[in-house]
């Protein structure tokens, strides 16, 4: 039997001294999953009801695994332009490091894997959406949307807010317009984020050929687009509030940390040449990744604190 | 390919090999603890 794409008869692979399990950990996009593990943990906490710990670790686990599995289907897939941009060029396959076989067969094994783990030991409803997941930012994502369109990230941002929703089904077995709110907020956070990014690796998209919304539109139009998204992000993400999913510390933290990302946007759309053009979008582009990581820690330290209360046995009321 | 590149792609496919191992080893004990956290105190509940 070939191990993970290498020939049978013990031979080492012609251009490749082999890949390393830290290259395989690569294709995984490490990042990308402590963000999902965070948000999905975030949703099985705030959800009603209360999982096994050792089941929504296992859960967690599993969620963090279909993540990874989405990483290296779109690594193999997109092989071809990360080889194009300096961002992605160091990734495992371009580098030489990981053939295009091996990393789909890691991520098809990782998708059956986590999917039916997840289904087997938590339940079909979190497993469905997991693979709705994997399916989207696969074939919706990355092989439809991201070549042809300038709205790839917009419709395809919706792979990257399924996990709350997971996290969300593991725990309570449905859908419910708490966890949809969970979603929407991902799902607005993505463009400005992404586009923040594209700002400035046009030249990088360009020469790739993905019709990012500043190589298609330009600049201008970008700026235009991500002002109008982070004023949607900044509203979208008071529901929680209104929900009673968050309390009066995120209520808070949605203010000031909405009124901050407001402020970045419209820096980016005010200064437009130069270096200081760059640094507003780099700057909007970090930020955003804080800006998503508050909101759902505040809304899991509350939950967790309101947890601990009643376990304790003390009445907030 | 040198004796010391063939050295480093035997390296690399032990390394390959203990991690599916520990990797397969993981979810053995993974599904086994499960399947105690499902059952609950059930587990203890039968015929001696």
């Amino acid at each position: 039997m070939a191990e993970l794409g290498i020939p049978l008869n013990n031979s080492p692979p012609a251009n490749l001294v082999g890949a390393s399990v830290a290259d395989f950990i690569l294709l995984m996009k490490p990042r990308v999953m402590s963000l999902v593990v965070f948000t999905a943990l975030t949703g099985l906490i705030l959800a009603p009801g209360q999982l096994n710990p050792v089941l929504a670790s296992i859960a967690i686990l599993c969620i963090a695994v279909g993540a990874g599995a989405c990483g290296a289907l779109n690594m193999w897939y997109d092989a071809d332009i990360d080889a194009r941009m300096q961002r992605t060029a160091g990734r495992p396959i371009p580098r030489g490091a990981v053939s295009p076989e091996e990393a789909l067969t890691f991520g098809v094994i990782l998708s059956i894997g986590s999917v039916t783990t997840l289904g087997l030991i938590v339940n079909w409803v979190a497993a469905g959406l997991l693979a709705l997941t994997i399916a989207f930012y696969l074939f919706v994502y990355t092989m439809w949307l991201k070549r042809r369109t300038p709205h790839n990230i917009v419709i395809g941002g919706a792979a990257g807010a399924f996990p709350p929703m997971i996290g969300w089904a593991a725990a309570t077995g449905g859908i419910s317009l708490e966890s949809i709110v969970l979603f929407l907020i991902i799902f607005m956070w993505t463009p400005p984020h992404f586009w923040a990014l594209a700002l400035y690796r046009a030249r990088d998209y360009e020469r790739a050929g993905v019709p990012m919304l500043p190589v298609v539109a330009g600049a201008d139009e970008t700026r235009k687009q991500i002002v109008i998204y982070s004023a949607l992000l900044v509203m979208v993400a008071f529901l929680p509030a209104f929900l009673h999913l968050g309390g009066a510390a995120y209520a808070l933290t949605a203010i000031v940390a909405g009124g901050v990302f407001l402020a970045r946007a419209l820096t980016v759309h005010r200064v437009r040449d130069g270096r200081a053009a760059e640094r507003a979008a780099r700057r909007l582009f970090a930020y955003s990744i804080v800006y998503l990581f508050v909101l759902f820690a505040v809304l899991l330290l509350e939950a967790a604190f309101a947890r601990y209360l009643s376990l304790s046995g003390v009445s907030l009321a | 390919m040198s004796d010391e590149e063939q050295r480093e792609w035997e390296r690399r496919r032990k390394t390959r090999s203990i991690a599916i191992a520990l990797a397969l080893a993981a979810l053995v004990i993974l599904f086994y603890v499960a399947t105690i956290a499902r059952l609950g105190g059930n587990v203890l509940n039968r015929p001696l």
